[in-house]
C-alpha cells in the first residue's frame, strides 16, 4: 500500500483529533470517579429486553454511564460512533451487578448506546447526543510534534540516500565490481528505512527498484536490481552506465519529493507496519535481492525504519496505550537480536545460508512484532475514526 | 456433561479491557489483566445441550455449551460433526507472557463457545483504522456447539517454564509401537488446542483467533481438520462411519455411563498426589494421525472387510450377531469351525475384555488432506482418545493392535502425540491456573 492512498485519504485529520475516547474500570455501584459529569453517572437499567439510559444527552467531556444489570444473563454496555465504532464498552456485567464506563468525547454528535444481554446482536439501541465541545487530551498535541520529527528523519535518509546512491553509481561508471558490490547494500539501506515513502511517487518507484518478473509490461528493467543482477550474474553491460545515471537522477527526484510529503500520525504509523510486511512478503522469501541475497540487510534497514518511526510516535502510544509501547520495544528487541547473530562485521549472512529453521525463528518473532505494530495506527488515530454521526 | 456453575453475584473483578483508545486507559487496566470473574450468557441462560431439549434439531446443531465447569468441555460433549485441532510450540521463555496468554485465551475462547465475537465489537468495532480484533469468518454464525478444549504437552515441562517438578507421572511420550511411521512435522508440541463444533467454519474461527493471540508466544507446529465425527460420546448419537465404511465406536465410552467416565476418563486426585495435584479432574489426550489406504481397501471383498473388522458392514453388529449392541462373542465359532470374529480382527483386539477391562474415550474425525502425490488420497482417522492413564489404557491397547490386528495392512500411524488436559475453568479463574499457580 502506498503512502500516498493514506495521505490523500486523511488530508486533515491530523489536525482533526478532536474524539478521544477512553474506557475505565468501575467496581460496584458508589465508586463513581469525580471526574464524572457535572450532573452525575447517567444511570443505565439493563434487562433482557430493556435498555434504560436515564439521560439521552450530556455535554461534552468526560461521560460516566453506571450500567446495572437488572436481568437474568450477562450483559454488555456500548457507545457507537459512526459505522459502529466502539468509543467505550464494558463487558462481562454479571446479573446483578453495576459496572461503571467512562468515554470522553470532546466534540458534538450524535452516538448509539447500546446494552447486549448475552452478549450476542446488535444489541438493544438508542440514539445518544452530545452537545457543545471540550478541551481535547494532552495526546492529541504531541502529534504535531511526532509529524516535525518523522519529516526530519525522512529528510536525513533521504540524504543519506542521494550520497550512498551516488558512490554506488561511480563504481558502476567505473566498472569496478568489487567495489560496487560493497557499495550497493549501502546505497540501498536508507531506501529500505523509508520504503513506504520512496516507493509511493508512482512511476519512479518500478523504476528504482523493480524486479525483473514484476515490472510491467512494456518498461525496461532498470534501476538497484538491474544493476544487481549485473554485478553479481551477468557482468556489466554496455547500458550498466546509463541505467546507473537514470538511477541517480531517480533517487534525487524521490529524495527532493519525500522531503516535502505531509504526514498525518496514521500515515506515519502505517508505514511502520507496511516496511514489516515488506519483510514478511519480499524479504524473508528471498524475492528482493535474488542475486546479491542481501535481504538480511535489507531486513535490519526496514525493521530500524519501522522501529524509528514508531519512536517519534511514542510519546502519543505511551499516553494512550503504554502497556503497548512496552510490547513494541520487547517485540522489536527480540527479532533484533535474531537477526543480529546473522551479522558478520558490517554485512548479513546471505539469506540463503540459512536453514529453514532459523527462517522459520524469524518469522516467528516478524509475526509477534507485526501482530503489535498492527495496532499502532488505531492508537495514534483514536479520534478520526469515531467522526460522530449527525 | 458438567453441571454449570451456579453464577457468582460478586465476580472478584471485570471491567472492560478495552484500553485502545483512551489516555487513562493503561492505568485503569493495570489491574484489571486477571479479570475474568463472572461467567457469560451461556451459563445463565441454557442448560447443558445434552440435558435441554432442543425445539428443533437445528436448534441443538446451533447451541452453545458452557465453557466453565468441572472438567473441559469438547470431551464428554456430545461429539460435534467437524473438528480443527492445532498443536502448538511455545517460542518464549518468559513464564508471565505464556500465562497471560492463556488468559487471554480463557476470555477469547469463553466468547466464541458463547457464538460472541473474540473481543466486544472485534469485527468491526475497532473504527475504520483499527486492526479487527476478530477475524470476521464467524460473525453472524451461531456457537454452532464449539468447543474448545487445551491441553499441556510433555515437552512443556522442560526446564523453560519451572514445571518440570509438577509434570503427571503418567504425562510420558508414547513408546514407539511395531508400524509407525511417524512424522515429526506432525507430532508433539508444547500445547494444543481443540476446537469442535457443528460448522467446521466457527471451529476454524476459534483456532485462528487463538493462534493470532498467541503470536510470539506460540507458533503453530502442525494442523489437523476433521470433517466428520467417527465415535459418539452420548447415547443420544447414532454410531458415525469411518472411511472404511465401518460403523466406528459403538462401544466407545458415552457421557451417560457416568462411573465408566469417572473410572477411563476423569484423572482421580488420588492419581496426582503433591506437585502434579493440579491435573485432578483432566484427562489425557492421546492424537494419531492415521493414515488409511482407502484405495486398496476398497478393494477388498465384503467378506474380508467385515473379518478384518469383527462386525457387519450395514448393521455394524458383532460377527455372529444380529445387532450393532450385541455383545460380541468372542468364543463363538461359525459354520467353519473358527471363530467367528477372527482371531486377529480389530474388535477383539480392541475389546476392553481382551485387555484387561481397559476402555478409553475415544473422539476421532476422519479427514482428507489433498493427495499423496502418486494418485491417492491423503484420507484417513484423526484418532483422538481420552483416558485417565496412557500407559495403563492406551499403550497396551495399541501395543496389541499394533502387533496383530490384521486392520495394519491397510492403515499407518503417521502423527502422534500426547497432552494433558487440565480440569475445567472455574468461575474467575484461566486454562491451567492451578498449573501456574
Amino acid at each position: 500500500m502506498s503512502l500516498a492512498r493514506t495521505t490523500t485519504a486523511l488530508t486533515g485529520a491530523a489536525g482533526l483529533l478532536a474524539l478521544a475516547a477512553c474506557t475505565s474500570s468501575g467496581g460496584t455501584s458508589g465508586t463513581a470517579s469525580s471526574s464524572a459529569t457535572a450532573g452525575g453517572p447517567i444511570a443505565v437499567q439493563a434487562t433482557d429486553s430493556q435498555c434504560g439510559v436515564a439521560t439521552a444527552t450530556a455535554p461534552a467531556g468526560t461521560i460516566t454511564f453506571q450500567v446495572q444489570n437488572t436481568g437474568s444473563t450477562v450483559t454488555e454496555f456500548y457507545v457507537y460512533g459512526a459505522g459502529d465504532r466502539i468509543v467505550g464498552e464494558v463487558e462481562n456485567i454479571t446479573p446483578g451487578l453495576s459496572r461503571e464506563l467512562k468515554v470522553e468525547i470532546t466534540e458534538p454528535g450524535t452516538f448509539t448506546t447500546a446494552c447486549k444481554p448475552g452478549m450476542v446482536g446488535d444489541g438493544i439501541r438508542a440514539a445518544f447526543t452530545v452537545t457543545g465541545t471540550a478541551q481535547p487530551g494532552s495526546a492529541d498535541q504531541k502529534v504535531g510534534k511526532a509529524i516535525a520529527d518523522y519529516q526530519a528523519y525522512v529528510a536525513e535518509q533521504s540524504t543519506e540516500l542521494v550520497a550512498g546512491t551516488e558512490a554506488f553509481v561511480a563504481a558502476v561508471k567505473a566498472g569496478d565490481v568489487a567495489k560496487a558490490k560493497s557499495l550497493y547494500t549501502p546505497a540501498r539501506q536508507p531506501w529500505e528505512r523509508i520504503e513506504p515513502v520512496a516507493e509511493s511517487f508512482g512511476d519512479l518507484d518500478p523504476k528504482i527498484d523493480g524486479r525483473e518478473d514484476v515490472v510491467e509490461e512494456g518498461l525496461p528493467f532498470t534501476g538497484y536490481h538491474r544493476l544487481e543482477k549485473d554485478l553479481w550474474v551477468d557482468g556489466l553491460k554496455p547500458d550498466s552506465s546509463a541505467i546507473a545515471d537514470q538511477l541517480l537522477a531517480d533517487v534525487k527526484t524521490v529524495a527532493e519529493k519525500a522531503t516535502a510529503v505531509d504526514f498525518t500520525a496514521l500515515s506515519i504509523a502505517n508505514g511502520a507496519k507496511e516496511l514489516l510486511d515488506e519483510v514478511a512478503t519480499t524479504k524473508i522469501t528471498g524475492e528482493e535481492e535474488r542475486y546479491s541475497h542481501t535481504d538480511l540487510a535489507d531486513m535490519k534497514a526496514n525493521l530500524q525504519g519501522s522501529q524509528s518511526a514508531l519512536e517519534v510516535l511514542r510519546p502519543v502510544i505511551s499516553e494512550r496505550q503504554a502497556d503497548l509501547a512496552s510490547a513494541l520495544d520487547q517485540a522489536f528487541t527480540t527479532i533484533s537480536q535474531a537477526l543480529d547473530a546473522f551479522q558478520k562485521g558490517t554485512d548479513y549472512a546471505p539469506l540463503t545460508d540459512l536453514t529453514p529453521d532459523q527462517v522459520k525463528d524469524l518469522t516467528v518473532r516478524l509475526d509477534a512484532l507485526s501482530e503489535q505494530v498492527a495496532q499502532v495506527p488505531a492508537v495514534v488515530e483514536a479520534g478520526a475514526g469515531g467522526t460522530p454521526t449527525s | 456433561m458438567t453441571e454449570p456453575q451456579s453464577p457468582d453475584p460478586q465476580p472478584a473483578t471485570g471491567v472492560s479491557r478495552r484500553g485502545l483508545l483512551g489516555a487513562s486507559a493503561g492505568a485503569a487496566l493495570a489491574g484489571a489483566a486477571v479479570g475474568f470473574g463472572g461467567g457469560y450468557a451461556t451459563r445463565a441462560s441454557a442448560a447443558p445441550v445434552s440435558e435441554a431439549a432442543p425445539a428443533t434439531a437445528q436448534a441443538s446443531l446451533d447451541a452453545s455449551i458452557p465453557f466453565r465447569g468441572e472438567h473441559q468441555a469438547g470431551i464428554v460433549t456430545p461429539a460435534q460433526d467437524r473438528m480443527h485441532f492445532v498443536a502448538l510450540d511455545v517460542v518464549t521463555k518468559d513464564r508471565a507472557r505464556l500465562v497471560d496468554l492463556l488468559k487471554k485465551w480463557t476470555r477469547a475462547a469463553e466468547r466464541m463457545t458463547a457464538g460472541a465475537e473474540a473481543a466486544p465489537g472485534g469485527v468491526v468495532g475497532g473504527g475504520p483504522y483499527g486492526v479487527p480484533q476478530d477475524t470476521g469468518e464467524a460473525y453472524g454464525l451461531s456457537a454452532s456447539g464449539l468447543t474448545v478444549t487445551i491441553g499441556f504437552g510433555p515437552s512443556l515441562f522442560d526446564d523453560r517454564f519451572g514445571l518440570a517438578d509438577r509434570r503427571p507421572a503418567a504425562l510420558q511420550e508414547l513408546p514407539p509401537f511395531r508400524g509407525d511411521d511417524l512424522d515429526p512435522a506432525r507430532s508433539g508440541g508444547d500445547l494444543c488446542i481443540q476446537a469442535c463444533a457443528n460448522d467446521p467454519q466457527v471451529a476454524v474461527h476459534a483456532v485462528r483467533n487463538l493462534v493470532r493471540l498467541g503470536f510470539g508466544v506460540v507458533s503453530v507446529r502442525w494442523s489437523q481438520l476433521g470433517f466428520g465425527r467417527t465415535s459418539s460420546t452420548s447415547t443420544s448419537q447414532a454410531t458415525p462411519r469411518n472411511l472404511f465404511g465401518f460403523k466406528d465406536g459403538t462401544r466407545n465410552i458415552k457421557a451417560e455411563e457416568t462411573q465408566a467416565v469417572d473410572e477411563f476418563v476423569w484423572v482421580a486426585p488420588s492419581d496426582v498426589p503433591g506437585a502434579a495435584s493440579w491435573m485432578a479432574g483432566g484427562t489425557y489426550l492421546v492424537a494419531r494421525r492415521i493414515r488409511m489406504h482407502i484405495e486398496v481397501w476398497d478393494r477388498t471383498n465384503l467378506r474380508e472387510q467385515e473379518a478384518t473388522i469383527g462386525r457387519t458392514k450395514a448393521v455394524g453388529a458383532p460377527l455372529g450377531k444380529e445387532q450393532e449392541f450385541d455383545e460380541p462373542d468372542f468364543a463363538k465359532q461359525g459354520a467353519d469351525s473358527q471363530p467367528a470374529i477372527p482371531v486377529d480382527a480389530h474388535v477383539r483386539l480392541a475389546h476392553a475384555d481382551n485387555l484387561n477391562g481397559v476402555r478409553i474415550l475415544r473422539r476421532g474425525y476422519n479427514f482428507t488432506d489433498g493427495s499423496d502425490g502418486v494418485g491417492h488420497l491423503d484420507a484417513g482417522l484423526f484418532f483422538l482418545a481420552f483416558v485417565r492413564d496412557p500407559g495403563k489404557q492406551f499403550v497396551p491397547m495399541q501395543r496389541a493392535l499394533a502387533e496383530k490386528d490384521v486392520l495394519n495392512e491397510y492403515i499407518e500411524h503417521n502423527g502422534s502425540a500426547l497432552f494433558a488436559c487440565p480440569p475445567g475453568v472455574r468461575e474467575g479463574g484461566y486454562w491451567g491456573d492451578a498449573l501456574f499457580a
